[in-house]
């Protein structure tokens, strides 16, 4: 195990050997589709429990 | 013979509506904290891959999406013809639920294989068995969805989209083995049945610890959208008033 040791500073570590580009573009697709899709289930859940409570209002 | 009135106890979609909310912040954690790990081991303990260089970190989100497509979309068949079979709405509902997500890690899956062929493949994309059948794969999850939402009448869409979920499924052993079956330009399978992996321990690790997040994840996700789904379809329930969200 190299450790903590194998990128000498944070810009090396975003460069990613040259492959900076692909490799937090995949990365950072997935983590925003990922954010997204609970945000939206909890919208959808949201919006069904606000349409029950207009039925009891 | 008589079954146990507390087998399919959460069969309910009242039980299964308060079990998930009880379950759901757990399976969150759970998913964070494995995710974070997974990251850590990925990119700090991993070590540089000598003939790909660090874009082979890629597979550390890749291969668990690429799974998570094909574990959901057999889960989404499965509890849409349950849900067909046995007239079981909590199952249809678990289909639909699952769909979307589903989809998007089919997404994912073709998407960092687009960003990780580039630099090891010089393409982002060819036409082989392996890439074209989990194209498909995303076509058939987004045909499952546009099938139940034109259909207005709720338990005749749950058995449209049955069927087609049933009859898509022969997609997944497809892909899985199309690496095997056909030559592709996709590398054949990293870890097998049969033989030791292929792939440094430490490298393992992270995927696999990722793999788990994002098991935890579509639990999470799906338990959610389940739950939507049960209030729309039960909305003039009494038990859902009185229910905490």
């Amino acid at each position: 195990m190299s450790g903590a040791t194998q990128w000498a500073n944070a810009a090396d570590f975003f460069a990613m050997g040259g492959y900076g580009f692909y490799v937090w573009g995949a990365y950072a697709v997935t983590a925003a589709c990922m954010l997204i899709d609970p945000l939206l289930a909890a919208r959808r859940h949201r919006r069904a429990r606000a349409a029950i409570d207009e039925d009891d209002a | 013979m008589r079954l146990s009135p507390h087998l399919f106890a959460f069969a309910s979609p009242a039980r299964f509506y308060a079990l998930a909310s009880r379950v759901t912040p757990g399976l969150w954690i759970v998913s964070i904290v494995l995710a974070l790990i997974a990251l850590y081991v990925g990119f700090f303990v991993a070590p540089t891959d000598a003939t790909q260089g660090d874009a082979y970190r890629i597979v550390f989100i890749h291969v668990p999406a690429a799974w998570m497509s094909m574990v959901l979309y057999l889960a989404m068949a499965a509890w849409a013809a349950i849900g067909w079979g046995l007239n079981a709405r909590l199952a249809s509902m678990f289909a639909r639920a699952i769909a979307p997500t589903g989809a998007m890690f089919t997404f994912l899956a073709l998407w960092t294989g687009a960003l990780w062929g580039r630099p090891t493949w010089g393409t982002w994309w060819v036409w082989d068995a392996r890439l074209t059948s989990e194209l498909i794969l995303l076509f058939l999850y987004l045909g499952y969805l546009a099938l139940v939402e034109s259909i207005d009448d709720v338990r005749r869409a749950d058995r449209a989209g049955a069927l087609l979920a049933v009859v898509g499924s022969v997609n997944v052993p497809i892909i899985y083995f199309s690496v095997k079956w056909w030559n592709t330009l996709h590398q054949g399978a990293s870890i097998t049945m049969s033989a030791a992996p292929t792939m440094a321990q430490t490298m393992l690790v992270a995927m696999g610890l990722m793999t788990l997040a994002f098991w935890a994840y579509a639990f999470a996700v799906v338990f959610k959208r389940t739950q939507a789904i049960v209030a729309e379809r039960e909305r003039h329930a009494r038990w859902l008033s009185a229910s905490p969200a």
